[in-house]
């Protein structure tokens, strides 16, 4: 199950282990990434607050979790290579791990369709 | 991540429409809608510019002449820039400064004839600075606003051997000098000057030609268009102050350590804006100055990063980011005299954390200017 913020994280959800990342949308928006920070291993995380840092040449942006969730790991691939983000944002370019809290919170996020129409709607 | 801004209020550069057609994303820069990249982006345009040659539009810079008999000594009351010792077709950075011996704007200042000087002011600035220039110097001097003309900058180390295929002399016109020059049919104020710390020119022309030579300038083989975001990170490597950033009303030449853009005799004499501060800050040192900072690790330092040392703050960041060719995170910043030596170790505020890193000496990339 893939689902969308407004903040354009998503959430690939298998199991009770969600990844997190940005969309395709989103790195776009920011262009080329050269720093990633990763949230600690093992770090509970409430929907909302943020989970990594994500800088492109020009500025720093938040990544907020999409769900409470528990880390239980970072894509430390990102460290040496945050271009990965760029290349291919909602696959190899994920974030983090989390084991998700509360399954239920899932139900307010945007599913894929959803999520096209809101970012066409952005202009 | 939203960009929302209302563009019918921005103005356009007389490029705006080539901007669009090369896929140009467009941000609002100084009241106008400018390109801050294109699809290549910000990081392949850096180096692209590094490599071969990048050309900018600039043209939302401020251009005019000024014109009077004692030209020179007139515009020597408002900056500490020695003007007077320009020869001809001689360009000199200078800093208008305000009583405080602040900075009102930085720009470049070019003797194009003795009762003629050529100036470029920053885009945000140029209402501001042209009112003040007019005013002071009413009576001594008159501005003549260059409402229509566009730059270009042709920056990178294959600059000289394209502008040189359109326009024969640019190939040996020296660094910081300008010549009128004939570009291929379209006459042009050329000066081999830039803001990226390459061999390069800038080159003043009509509005109405600027479409056609910025497309015969692109149809060379080692040209790219630059946006405005690779245009910050080049300066940052070569250690250029960007106005309201690095340099304010708020801070002195002094401070700035641009001590090296005021003469001997400027000095001396004062007879400028806030020269007695300068002066004073001269002869005793200033309390703060501009210092390069490298990061250790990988976390840019972005503006307004607080700058620690011993849990103390000395200090804050002005400009700071990823440099493309140092292939890592490069600052300016003000800190405390005591600590301005190169080399010194400081802690950056991060997000909350103090990350390590040490005050650098300024340019990041060794400057590649042409000396003939």
């Amino acid at each position: 199950m893939l689902k969308f913020t407004e903040d354009h994280e998503w959430v690939r959800v298998e199991g009770e282990i969600g990844t997190v990342g940005i969309s395709d949308y989103a790195q776009e928006q920011l262009g080329d990434v050269v720093f990633v920070e990763l949230p600690d291993i093992g770090k509970t995380i409430a929907k909302g607050d943020e989970a990594a840092v994500v800088e492109s040449v020009k500025a720093a942006s938040e990544v907020y979790a999409p769900v409470e969730g528990e880390v239980t790991q970072v894509n430390e691939a990102l460290n040496d290579n945050p271009g990965l983000i760029n290349s291919d944002a909602q696959g190899d370019g994920w974030f983090l791990k989390i084991k998700v809290t509360d399954a239920s919170q899932l139900e307010a996020l945007m599913d894929e369709a959803a999520y096209k129409a809101y970012v066409e709607g952005l202009g | 991540m939203s960009q929302d801004h209302d563009v019918q209020d921005l103005k356009r550069t007389p490029l705006h429409g080539l901007h669009l057609s090369l896929g140009g994303k467009m941000v609002p820069f100084a009241g106008y809608d400018m390109p801050v990249q294109y699809p290549s982006g910000i990081l392949k345009e850096h180096l692209h510019t590094r490599d071969a040659a990048g050309l900018f539009d600039v043209s939302h810079m401020g251009q005019a002449a000024l014109v009077g008999p004692d030209v020179a000594a007139a515009l020597e009351t408002l900056v500490p820039g020695d003007i007077q010792a320009l020869g001809h077709g001689r360009m000199r950075y200078t800093q208008l400064t305000n009583e405080a011996g602040g900075i009102l704007d930085d720009l470049m200042v070019t003797k194009l004839a003795d009762d003629r000087l050529w100036l470029v002011v920053n885009a945000a600035c140029k209402v501001n600075d042209f009112a003040l220039i007019e005013g002071a110097l009413d009576g001594r001097a008159s501005l003549e606003r260059a409402e229509d003309r566009a730059l270009l900058a042709l920056q990178g180390p294959k600059a000289a051997d394209v502008l040189s295929r359109l326009a024969p002399d640019a190939a040996t016109l020296p660094f910081m000098t300008m010549a009128e020059l004939d570009v291929a049919g379209t006459p042009a104020l050329v000066s081999r000057s830039g803001y990226t710390g390459e061999d390069g020119y800038e080159i003043s022309v009509a509005a109405d030609d600027a479409e056609d030579l910025a497309k015969l300038l692109l149809a060379q083989d080692a040209v790219a268009p630059i946006g405005l975001g690779a245009r910050d990170s080049l300066r940052l490597e070569a250690g250029l102050c960007l106005y309201g950033h690095d340099i304010d009303e708020a801070t002195t030449p002094v401070e700035a350590a641009l001590v090296w853009s005021i003469s001997k005799r400027r000095r001396a004499e004062g007879g400028f804006p806030g020269a007695e501060t300068i002066q004073r800050q001269l002869a005793d040192g200033p309390q703060r100055r501009r210092v390069g900072i490298r990061p250790d690790g990988k976390a840019p330092a972005r503006e307004g990063t607080p700058i620690m040392k011993d849990g103390q703050a000395i200090g804050t960041v002005t400009s700071g980011g990823f440099g493309p060719t140092v292939s890592g995170p490069v600052a300016m910043g003000y800190v405390e005299t005591a600590h301005a030596a190169a080399d010194t170790e400081i802690d950056l505020e991060v997000r909350g954390k103090a990350l390590p890193g040490r005050t650098a000496k300024l340019p990041f990339v060794p400057q590649r200017y042409y000396r003939g």
